[in-house]
């Protein structure tokens, strides 16, 4: 997994409305990605609805949250339709994984991102990475608000 | 919060649409613990979570939280509004204020206040119970119960 202190690798990826999103545009703002293994497995769908609730604290505190799995857009869409969510989307879909490798979490035995939170400081360095022990372990979001508190920025 | 003094302490986090918060509710009630209960609606999952915790909160104002809690954890397929009034009338509730404060912002604030109690506690499922400080997500198991039992 991605290093904390590190430069975040670029990326511009499609949302679930096919417009892409690109890393260099959130320069600016701190942003948390949630790498996840699929679209409509039930434990995505707990913890997409829980973040879903904490989205409007994230937003007041200026962070923006992006979720990312290897699904595609038309799939994104649904998904973010079934769980009534906002957050966006991003599909790392062709090449691919191709972004999902890049920040050191891909499980290459099941061919999906592992359970994964990376949070990038408005500079584009990596402030903190968390990876879950395993698919069924999802990391609580209070870990967020946590390295949040942490990574105040260095003056 | 109820239950016997000096007992064992439980925080249960959950939602009153949630069968498994049903049935957890049901095995507490069964031990002699210390029951507090905070809400943990999660509406892109359950959209009435919500309205049925302010409806518990509301009954609580009027002094029957816990019988509001109970009847609503005692039908989850009758959770719409009408079934709400029932239950209120049952309860021999003020009903005008009822429906006033089962809408009104204090109740929902109070509810709110307790998810994100949860979400800073690192409650991700629910239900979720404390013991100790110690977060058990899920259905309580066997080695739980049987600790709560002997506590």
């Amino acid at each position: 997994m991605i290093e904390p202190g590190t430069r975040a690798p670029d990326f511009a990826l499609p949302d679930q409305d096919g417009d892409e999103v690109s890393l260099a545009s959130l320069r600016g703002q701190t942003v948390v990605l949630v790498f996840y293994p699929l679209d409509f497995s039930p434990v995505c769908t707990d913890q997409l609805n829980v973040y879903q609730e904490i989205l409007p604290d994230l937003e007041g505190e200026g962070v923006g949250m992006y979720g990312i799995s290897v699904d595609s857009s038309f799939s994104h869409k649904a998904f973010q339709r079934e769980l009534g969510v906002s957050i966006p989307l991003l599909t790392d879909f062709h090449p691919k994984a191709e972004v999902t490798k890049r920040f050191g979490v891909y499980d290459e035995e099941r061919g999906v991102a592992q359970r994964a939170l990376v949070m990038i400081g408005p500079d584009g360095v990596v402030r903190w990475a968390y990876a879950s022990q395993g698919p069924l372990e999802i990391p609580g979001a209070n870990l967020i608000f946590d390295a949040l508190a942490q990574a105040a920025p260095v003056a | 919060m109820r239950g016997p003094a000096g007992a064992p302490l439980v925080i249960e986090y959950a939602d009153y649409e949630c069968p498994y918060c049903a049935r957890t509710d049901a095995m507490l009630e069964c031990l002699a613990v210390r029951h507090v209960f905070r809400h943990f609606p999660v509406p892109s999952k359950h959209p009435r979570a919500r309205a049925l915790a302010c409806a518990a909160e509301a009954a609580g104002l009027q002094g029957r939280f816990w019988d509001m809690h109970d009847a609503l954890f005692a039908d989850q397929g009758r959770i719409d509004d009408p079934h709400l009034w029932e239950r209120a009338r049952r309860l021999e509730l003020d009903l005008a204020r009822f429906e006033r404060d089962r809408r009104c912002e204090a109740v929902a604030e109070r509810v709110a206040r307790d998810f994100r109690s949860g979400v800073r506690a690192g409650v991700v499922t629910t239900p979720t119970v404390f013991v100790d400080g110690v977060a058990h997500p899920g259905i309580p198991g066997a080695e739980l119960v049987a600790r709560l039992a002997r506590a």
